[in-house]
């Protein structure tokens, strides 16, 4: 499906080891009520990582990296992102948002405000960005996802690969030092997959810190410095692409990975 | 594998279909006539029935309210619209409106003075339009406002600038109602995006709050809440300190209002979706900004039907006032046809104060359908 996604050569990795780790997660638990969603999880993503997330619905995958930027809260556990930890300190919070940027299965653009105005509302805002130079690095970023010309439309407009590129552009635009992507194809048409993943892919190459939930293997092989797999919870395998891939180690990857196969 | 959808749609779509016209007799008129109202042996008998009885009581009113009207009396002499009211073919007796037209539009303020809430009514309505004017929709509204309200202050109580003063109790009419539903609107609309807010809070008391305040408020009528101001909260003040009973009462319609509205906009803001919040939150806005800029723009857009139908219920509910002795536009009304003269022609008055509210009433509905259409645009491609 991701022809041009050239699965065969791994992008080189830009993983910093003298720098401090990006996110770091200590035995991380959550419930939902009595249901236990994250069991244990401990994970550390080091500067410039990338970090591809997959695992059967209902896995928590998607729980977690909501955790890192805290739209949900943990219970139990550390976790600390660039160098601050979360807790129920405001600032801390902010702090943390605004140098960690977010994408959504569901685009969650503004649909009010036009694709410039999209862009520019946070810099200008929560980094007291004078307009014009927000707008400019709107235009910066909307060049590189491809779609400056349609800067001043409504999000209503444009096509969901361009509305998730237009996604990918605002969360951009805060110039964070890290990027998490919740199943950020999951909810496009297969001919709309392919311009987001490109564009994944060359934010990877320009060696941003990321951690994808996705079921795109393709851009996992290519992209990823590690694959983590969840179950039910838990952190069940992790590992480089291709040994985890052509090597599984449980029976519940081997399970996973021949029903995602399968599919394509 | 994504080329194929996209050459095989492409090949479906047939070269250069030439335009044709729709087939005659579904569009004009006469289709629309046969369609909607004789499509059936039913549907044409209930057409005709109906035709007959609109058509017969259209002429009767005209004739009553037009053909065989008096327009004016001399000196109140009120004999000639009484025959006419008794006889065979009756008419209005559109006298008594042309005769106290002044007393129901401004009450008891003192008759010489009438110019004065004259151009207050005109000021509240100039206001009205400029404020729905989508180019004045700036911060320099708020001084505009602020000078209209206090330019009506100072005409309708006077006192200053050789203005003759005007106690509060000789108010009444048109301005009452129009001081009662402007200020207790830009009041409530606020208060109850605050109190909707607050419904939706993390913070337990400020819920609590809210929730109380919405529930007591609401479960109660208005008229009870009138009476409170007007009778109850006066025994809880120190002797000697009197507010105005305006004031009062403008007090009650704005508290009632605000939980109304409270409840309306809260239905905006449980019918966004959560992305929206998250969205906003993961960008590090904070809350108050992701309240002004994402959340409440989007909200209030949802809720401008049931909105603006509050406010129009509002708008006529500022009538109730007169329970507790306050002259607005429709107790004027009914005072003006107590003078023996005039006793009897109620539904002449009746007809030209509703007219009044239906012209204010009806501008809302059309302008909120296209304040609608405007504010929406962006869903449309």
């Amino acid at each position: 499906m991701s022809a041009a996604l050239d699965t065969e050569t791994h992008i080189a990795s830009s993983i910093r080891a003298d720098a401090p780790p990006a996110i770091l997660l200590d035995k991380v638990n959550k419930w939902y009520g009595s249901m236990h969603v994250l069991r244990d999880i401990s994970l550390q993503v080091a500067t410039g990582e990338r970090v591809v997330v997959c695992g059967p619905s209902g896995s928590g995958k998607s729980t977690m990296i909501r955790c890192i930027n805290r739209l949900e809260q943990h219970q139990e556990g550390r976790i600390v992102v660039d160098g601050t930890e979360l807790t129920d300190d405001v600032r801390a919070l902010d702090a943390i948002r605004r140098e960690v940027g977010m994408v959504f299965q569901s685009f969650n653009l503004f649909p009010h405000l036009t694709i410039l105005e999209n862009c520019t509302l946070a810099p200008i805002w929560v980094r007291h960005m004078p307009k014009k130079e927000a707008e400019e690095l709107a235009m910066h970023y909307l060049t590189r996802v491809k779609i400056p010309d349609q800067a001043r439309k409504y999000p209503g407009q444009l096509s969901g690969g361009q509305q998730q590129r237009v996604a990918i552009a605002r969360a951009l635009c805060m110039k964070p030092k890290i990027m998490l992507f919740d199943e950020p194809t999951s909810a496009l048409d297969p001919e709309m997959i392919k311009e987001v993943l490109d564009t994944m892919v060359g934010l990877a190459e320009d060696g941003m810190t990321m951690i994808c939930v996705t079921h795109e293997m393709g851009f996992a092989r290519q992209v990823a410095d590690r694959v983590v797999f969840m179950d039910r919870g838990e952190v069940v395998e992790q590992g480089a692409p291709e040994q985890l891939f052509s090597n599984p180690s449980t029976e519940r990857l081997q399970t996973f990975l021949s029903q995602i196969l399968r599919g394509h | 594998m994504s080329d194929i959808p996209l050459t095989t749609s492409v090949a479906g779509v047939p070269e250069a279909a030439a335009p044709r016209q729709p087939p005659a007799l579904t569009t004009g008129p006469a289709a629309w006539l046969r369609a909607n109202l004789f499509s059936s042996w039913l549907n044409t008998a209930v057409t005709l029935v109906l035709g007959y009885f609109i058509v017969r009581y259209a002429i009767s009113f005209v004739d009553w309210a037009f053909i065989n009207a008096i327009w004016s009396v001399e000196n109140n002499q009120t004999q000639a619209c009484r025959a006419l009211k008794a006889s065979a073919d009756p008419g209005a007796c559109w006298a008594v409106i042309t005769e106290k037209h002044r007393f129901i539009l401004f009450g008891t303020y003192p008759y010489e003075e009438h110019w004065r809430p004259a151009i207050v009514c005109l000021l509240f309505t100039g206001l009205y339009i400029v404020s729905a004017m989508r180019r004045f929709w700036r911060w320099e509204l708020a001084i505009i406002w602020a000078v209209t309200l206090i330019t009506i202050g100072i005409l309708m109580w006077g006192g200053v600038f050789g203005l003759s003063y005007v106690p509060q109790e000789r108010w009444g009419g048109l301005p009452i109602t129009l001081i009662l539903a402007t200020f207790g609107l830009a009041f409530a609309f606020p208060l109850a995006i605050l109190v909707a807010l607050g419904r939706r809070s993390s913070m337990p008391a400020i819920r609590v709050l809210c929730i109380a305040y919405v529930e007591l408020i609401r479960g109660v009528p208005l008229i009870s809440l009138l009476f409170m101001a007007s009778v109850m909260f006066p025994l809880f003040l120190p002797e000697g300190l009197n507010i105005d009973k305006l004031l009062r009462a403008q007090v009650a319609v704005i508290l009632f209002a605000g939980a109304y509205l409270a409840e309306v906009v809260r239905g905006g803001l449980q019918a966004l979706p959560k992305g929206q919040y998250e969205a906003a939150e993961a960008l590090g806005l904070s809350y108050w900004q992701k309240t002004g800029f994402i959340i409440l723009p989007q909200a209030l857009r949802l809720v401008i039907p049931p909105l603006v139908n509050t406010f129009i219920g509002f708008f006529k509910d500022t009538s109730l006032v007169l329970i507790i002795g306050i002259f607005d536009l429709l107790t004027a009304g009914k005072t003006a046809i107590v003078e023996p003269a005039w006793q009897g022609f109620g539904v002449e008055v009746y007809i030209a104060i509703s007219v009044i509210y239906f012209i204010y009433c009806f501008a809302m509905s059309r302008y909120s359908q296209n304040l609608e259409a405007e504010l929406n645009r962006h869903r449309v491609r």
